[in-house]
């Protein structure tokens, strides 16, 4: 058979010589190995005073973004749902009423967003594929959470507060 | 310093007694061992009153620690439930009887004509390793090398068993 | 009374020495369990414990804290005063070597000389040996008063290993003798500050010494007795609480007074290099004399720790292959030849 690596090994059955049995050598050579990592860098990262970096194309968690106005971006045109591969995406769609124009950019504006955090697999194309602006994917991860449901995130989750609401 | 020598002697003594009863009487074969251990102990310090350390320290490593341990060894090996007992038989109890009183009378035969030495002073570091050393290798160096062959020779009987297994 | 014509002075001095030495390898013991998830940590590439205190050197106490007020399990099925009376000889035992380890030179304060060693007794080694013997108890007691299949079977791993590595360590320890002449630690320790140490004459006996160490401290890789993977613990299975303290910090004291040993009897005690010519007073000369020794001991703990986490554990026929047919021959011939070379010298 052609060997994929030229690193493979035949495995030695050859008897054990004297010096082998000994096994002094292989125990100094053993503890050597461990003594020169007592020296090496740890690979411990100490987490709460020390966070590691992301990389800078991390992708997180999602957030849907507002204008500068505050108003929701969002006109649930679908168009992320459809992107998106893992199927995670839900929404439902609602007109605007007069007197909302405060709230939201578009006339039509999505009622429920949902985002199923445990399915998603932070791909991205939801971000790439929409059309306002509206989605995005930050630079956090999910926290842990006890129950299944507890992953479904909703608009209350992932608007990000309002500019305006929190100047007042 | 009579006095203190006395106070421990008595201690030692009943402590021996108690301990040796304890032996005999306890239900449960492992406290016996214990109590032998405490036994062997008391002997220690009585030799140590007598000024043979190196005798009471021999005596604990050898009695106390080597053969007691492969006692409880084989103790903790064998299931000593009660029921698993097996029926003690009448004639056992005569044949203890008669045994220990025989024992009895040998006893008391040789006691009553041992006279009882005061502990004399002079001699009395004979127990010290330098002074042991100097009796075991000039007086009784043939027994002692006779022994200790035998000793050597079973060790290397042990090594020699565990060598064939393979 | 004779009893008021005791040298009081003696006494006093005698009892704080032997505090100083309690209290002293107590605190070794609690800064070992430090040190070896210290050096484990960092074997592994890790940090190991930082948060309590500084480089987390409050931990052994967090710990102890902690094993003091968890709750105490007495087992319905075990025999209760064995159960207790196991971690206590263990306990009692460890401490107990300590008393006649030399830990330095005598010491002139206010006209008194004042030794640093409780009881230079002229069969040193010996007690030692005695007390090790002994240790065993606590362990066999423990598991088999648990009552557990587990325990039973680590008491009985114990005793055997114990037994059997007992057996060339006095062989070793003889081929010292032969060579010193003498059983008092102090004599052997005074000896090796007028000459050399005595691992140059005797490195196959120390060699031995070391592996039969480790067995006797129930150690990796002679750790069978409390094989995590084989026997869940072993015979301190069924412990909790302090009990268990004990039996961990028993191995702990055992680690640290066997290292004092084998400085003492192989790497010259409190003995440092040139200590005689430096010109320094006596007194000082026995505090660096101590630190020496201290040193050395801290050196020779970190190398049981070293070898824990690198050696795996050994199976337990492969151990009892090691202490019967290789470690008890090595050390009668060793003994051999030592007579041999004695004999020659002194002819």
């Amino acid at each position: 058979m052609q060997a994929l690596t030229n690193r493979a090994k035949q495995v030695d059955r050859r008897p054990m010589t004297f010096a082998e049995k000994l096994y002094i050598p292989a125990i100094a050579k053993g503890m050597g190995i461990t003594f020169k990592h007592i020296f090496q860098r740890k690979a411990t990262v100490s987490y709460p005073d020390q966070k590691r970096e992301f990389s800078p194309v991390f992708r997180g968690l999602h957030i849907l973004n507002r204008d500068e106005e505050g108003r929701e971006r969002c006109t649930a045109c679908g168009l992320c749902a459809v992107a998106c591969p893992a199927e995670a995406i839900t929404m439902e769609a609602a007109e605007r009423k007069p007197g909302e124009e405060h709230l939201y950019r578009e006339e039509k504006y999505a009622a429920r967003y949902e985002i199923n955090m445990l399915r998603c697999i932070f791909c991205g194309f939801c971000e790439e594929a929409c059309p306002k602006d509206a989605i995005y994917l930050s630079e956090t991860f999910a926290p842990a959470n006890y129950q299944r449901k507890g992953f479904i995130y909703g608009k209350d989750d992932l608007l990000i507060p309002d500019p305006k609401a929190q100047n007042k | 310093m009579g006095s203190i020598q006395q106070i421990i002697f008595m201690v030692l003594s009943v402590i021996a007694l108690a301990s040796a009863l304890g032996v005999v009487l306890s239900k449960n074969p492992v406290t016996s061992v214990l109590c032998l251990i405490v036994t062997f102990f008391a002997i220690a310090g009585h030799y140590v009153m007598m000024n043979a350390q190196f005798l009471a320290v021999v005596h604990i490593i050898v009695y106390a620690g080597a053969i007691m341990v492969l006692f409880l060894y084989v103790l903790m090996l064998m299931n000593l439930n009660a029921e698993l007992e097996p029926q003690k038989r009448n004639w056992l109890k005569y044949a203890g009887a008669i045994s220990g009183g025989a024992l009895l009378v040998v006893l008391v035969a040789a006691l009553r004509d041992a006279s009882m030495p005061a502990m004399s002073t002079a001699n009395n570091d004979i127990g010290l390793v330098h002074n042991l050393g100097m009796v075991l290798f000039r007086q009784y160096v043939v027994p002692f090398e006779v022994s200790s062959i035998l000793f050597l020779s079973a060790m290397i009987g042990a090594v020699v068993i565990g060598r064939k297994e393979d | 009374m004779t009893l008021l014509s005791i040298d009081w002075f003696f006494l006093i001095e005698k009892l704080l020495l032997i505090s100083v030495v309690l209290v002293l390898s107590l605190v070794v013991a609690m800064y070992a369990t430090w040190g070896e998830r210290k050096v484990a940590a960092w074997i592994q590439d890790r940090l190991g414990p930082n948060r309590a205190g500084p480089a987390g050197l409050l931990q052994p106490l967090a710990d102890g804290g902690k094993l003091f007020f968890k709750e105490e399990i007495i087992p319905t099925n075990s025999n209760r005063f064995l159960f207790i009376l196991g971690p206590s000889i263990a306990m009692v035992v460890a401490c107990m070597t300590s008393a006649v380890i030399p830990w330095g030179d005598t010491l002139t304060i206010a006209g008194r000389e004042i030794s640093l060693q409780v009881a230079d007794v002229n069969i040193g080694i010996l007690y030692i040996f005695a007390v090790v013997s002994m240790g065993v108890y606590g362990i066999m007691l423990g598991g088999w008063a648990s009552n557990n299949k587990y325990s039973l079977l680590a008491s009985v791993r114990a005793a055997s290993q114990i037994i059997s590595y007992e057996l060339p360590m006095g062989l070793a320890l003889i081929a010292l003798l032969m060579l010193t002449g003498t059983l008092s630690l102090k004599e052997i320790v005074e000896q090796q500050r007028h000459g050399l140490w005595n691992i140059c004459y005797q490195p196959l006996g120390f060699f031995i010494f070391l592996v039969c160490a480790f067995a006797e401290c129930n150690r990796a890789p002679f750790d069978l007795p409390e094989a995590e993977n084989e026997l869940n613990g072993g015979y301190h299975l069924e412990y909790s609480s302090m009990k268990l303290g004990f039996f961990l910090f028993a191995e702990y004291i055992n680690m640290f007074i066997s290292s004092a040993l084998m400085a003492t009897m192989y790497f010259g005690g409190y003995a440092f290099p040139w200590m005689d010519k430096l010109g320094l007073s006596p007194n000082m000369v026995t505090i660096l004399g101590f630190v020496a020794l201290f040193i050395k001991t801290l050196l020779f703990i970190f190398f049981f720790m070293w070898v824990r986490w690198t050696v795996p554990r050994f199976r337990y026929d492969q151990l009892m292959r090691l202490g019967w047919r290789v470690l008890i021959p090595l050390a009668l011939v060793n003994m051999l030849g030592t007579g041999a070379v004695e004999l020659f010298k002194h002819h």
